[in-house]
């Protein structure tokens, strides 16, 4: 063959070697390319260790009867109610509570507290339940194996383990039978650039702002500066586990 | 001393062996059978919860892993610590603790959620956990006891039994440390947050070890009409004597450790007054027929060598054992986590502050009671193809 013909610059050597190394390359390393191109995305891009995402949530202003948090949170992530609360997932829970000594009388929400020395992370022998670098514990639905052992070491009783089958799961928050769950602090809208929980939203529109979330590494935000103001405490605060949600008025 | 031979263990009636065998086959089944029903429809089928969320499956795991690493301290004592006396039963010693291991982490693993996931659970390792590390060491266990049963079975490696023995022995501690571990490292439940746990449990498979060590040489050699001396039988007995008496003691050093700590009455008054059906099986369970009843039939000059009464005290400690280990891991659940120190929980979405409730069904007694049986197969036919058991265990004339 003339190299004056039409044919394109690629000679038939040249081709095939192209098209084995493409090949290759998407079978090889998929993950690698399907990254790169993840990378070129703003929106997608990687939790940052800038950020540590936390909550407070003023106890004087959780209101009695009142389950607007609980409600969004199942609705959010489609925690079903299958009329079987013993083994039915909860990912937040009111707590009323009266103080032995005194009697006063105080109501919060509880959920995972997102601690910086997780003992869930501790104790899960497969890493799949991990932090992410801006404070959001999670758990990895592909490494879970079901143990319990997470829920056997958190001391806020956070997680739920999912006792049958679940269907019609949400895009974002997917679940399964035979894995450990917990509040992911909404983090598909964290990463989605949102920053508000659903529970935070359900709160102030039901008029009461009790929660109040954001980032307590930026000295600026409105938390932070909540924080510095007044006075909170953890949950289990001897246990020195330094949790991203604080409370006021508890 | 005269020279053991040994041979394999053949049933006085064929038809009782196949029989037997058919027998533990079939509870296998009915346990298999149950654990594909629970992974199927998934776990709320079963007593355990979000508040219960180990339950009759791991207790029967734990005892049976517990008991597995015990069994093997007949072998450590003939070829670690030089008794004469032990030497012979060291073969049988391995297979039991091959066998218990074996029974107690299939009940192990088919309760997890994702039992599929079993590979995961081989090839991803956090060595914070304690967990991840009882994988290591309860596999390394079967690898071990392998070459260690190798080592005195044929003569031509028969120079590394003594060093092979020192490895298992040592294995075998790391592993019931790890198990105990596994209640010792959980700060937030005031039952599990003590280290006495490691060593309590270290003591406690020796007991439960030999008692099923005992119970079942006793059974094996009825079975193969085979002679076996009082000699043995006694020192066997007097050995289960100070582990009974040992494990009691450990006990009492935990309890009184949590007495005198205030933040601790709760729990302690729950287990040891208040607790219900864990305060009946601390008490009557473990106390009573695990402890007391044992000592009595071991030490009492009216039962000198009696073998029923050694049978007994064996069955006896197995008893109180396993409800030893109910109320450390259902009974250690039940009791609500304090997380609002001087609180009262009023009202709660999720069973904050309330003893949470568990009532065991049958598909968990059923995958639980197959584990034992999986040992005790395993044990039956390995005996059978294996030239475990010496032909004769008669009293040494010198």
């Amino acid at each position: 063959m003339s190299k004056k013909s039409d044919q394109p610059s690629m000679d038939r050597r040249q081709f095939i070697g192209g098209t084995v190394a493409a090949a290759g390359a998407v079978t090889i390393a998929p993950g690698v390319i399907l990254h790169a191109v993840a990378g070129s995305n703003e929106q997608t891009e990687g939790a940052s260790s800038e950020h540590r995402w936390g909550m407070v949530i003023d106890a004087n202003k959780c209101a009695d009867g009142c389950s607007a948090c609980v409600d969004a949170c199942n609705n959010e992530h489609e925690l079903t109610d299958l009329g079987r609360p013993e083994t039915d997932a909860a990912w937040i829970r009111t707590v009323k509570l009266k103080d032995k000594q005194t009697g006063n009388i105080s109501r919060l929400p509880v959920m995972c507290q997102h601690c910086e020395h997780p003992p869930c992370v501790d104790v899960c022998p497969t890493n799949a339940s991990f932090k992410r670098v801006d404070g959001v514990v999670l758990v990895d639905r592909h490494r879970c194996i079901g143990c319990r052992y997470c829920m056997m070491a958190c001391p806020y009783k956070a997680r739920s383990f999912i006792h049958e089958a679940l269907t019609d799961q949400s895009v974002y928050a997917p679940r399964g039978k035979g894995c450990v769950e917990s509040c992911t602090l909404c983090v598909h809208r964290i990463d989605e650039g949102v920053m508000q929980t659903a529970c935070q939203e359900a709160c102030d529109k039901a008029g009461h702002g009790a929660i109040l979330f954001g980032d307590l590494k930026d000295p600026n935000s409105e938390i932070s500066q909540v924080l510095k103001k007044y006075n909170s405490v953890q949950i289990r605060g001897d246990l020195e586990l330094n949790t991203g949600v604080r409370y006021r008025n508890l | 001393m005269s020279k053991m031979y040994y041979r394999e263990l053949y049933c006085g009636s064929p038809t009782r062996f196949w029989a037997g065998l058919a027998l533990l086959g079939t509870i296998i089944a009915i346990g298999l059978g149950a654990a594909y029903y629970m992974e199927h429809q998934g776990h709320w089928v079963t007593g355990m919860s979000n508040q219960i969320v180990w339950g009759l499956p791991h207790v029967f795991a734990i005892f049976l892993i517990v008991a597995a690493s015990g069994a093997l301290n007949v072998a450590s004592i003939g070829s670690v610590f030089g008794g004469p006396l032990y030497k012979p039963l060291g073969r049988y010693s391995g297979l039991l603790a091959i066998g218990l291991l074996a029974g107690g982490l299939m009940v192990l693993v088919l309760d997890l959620g994702r039992p599929d996931r079993l590979i995961v659970a081989m090839t991803e390792y956090n060595f914070k956990s304690i967990f991840a590390w009882n994988v290591i060491l309860y596999s390394g266990f079967f690898a071990i006891v392998g070459v260690y049963l190798w080592t005195m079975m044929d003569r031509s490696v028969s120079k590394f039994n003594r060093p092979v023995g020192f490895v298992a022995f040592f294995w075998r501690i790391a592993l019931t440390t790890g198990t105990g571990s596994i209640f010792g490292f959980l700060v937030a439940r005031e039952a599990y947050d003590a280290a006495i746990m490691a060593p309590m449990f270290v003591i406690m498979s020796f007991s439960y070890g030999l008692a099923f060590f005992i119970i079942t040489l006793i059974a094996a050699y009825i079975w193969g009409d085979r002679e076996i001396g009082d000699l043995r039988l006694t020192r066997l007995k007097n050995l289960l004597g100070v582990f009974v008496g040992a494990v009691l003691y450990f006990a009492l050093a935990y309890n009184l450790t949590n007495l005198y700590i205030t933040q601790h009455h709760g729990i302690e008054s729950f287990i040891l007054l208040n607790g219900g059906v864990y305060t009946q099986m601390f008490w009557i369970g473990q106390v009573l027929i695990g402890s007391i009843l044992p000592l009595f039939l071991i030490y009492s000059p009216a039962f000198d060598k009696s073998r029923w009464a050694i049978a007994a005290a064996s069955v006896a400690v197995l008893i109180g054992g396993f409800f030893q280990i109910y109320v450390i891991v259902i009974g250690g659940q039940a009791y609500p986590m304090n997380l609002f120190p001087g609180k009262e929980v009023v009202e709660s979405g999720f069973f904050d502050g309330v003893v949470a409730s568990y009532t065991p069904t049958f598909p968990e007694a059923a995958l639980g009671v197959a584990g034992i049986a999986v040992a005790l197969a395993m044990v039956a036919v390995g005996a059978r193809v294996f030239k475990v058991f010496p032909e004769t265990l008669e009293d040494p004339n010198d």
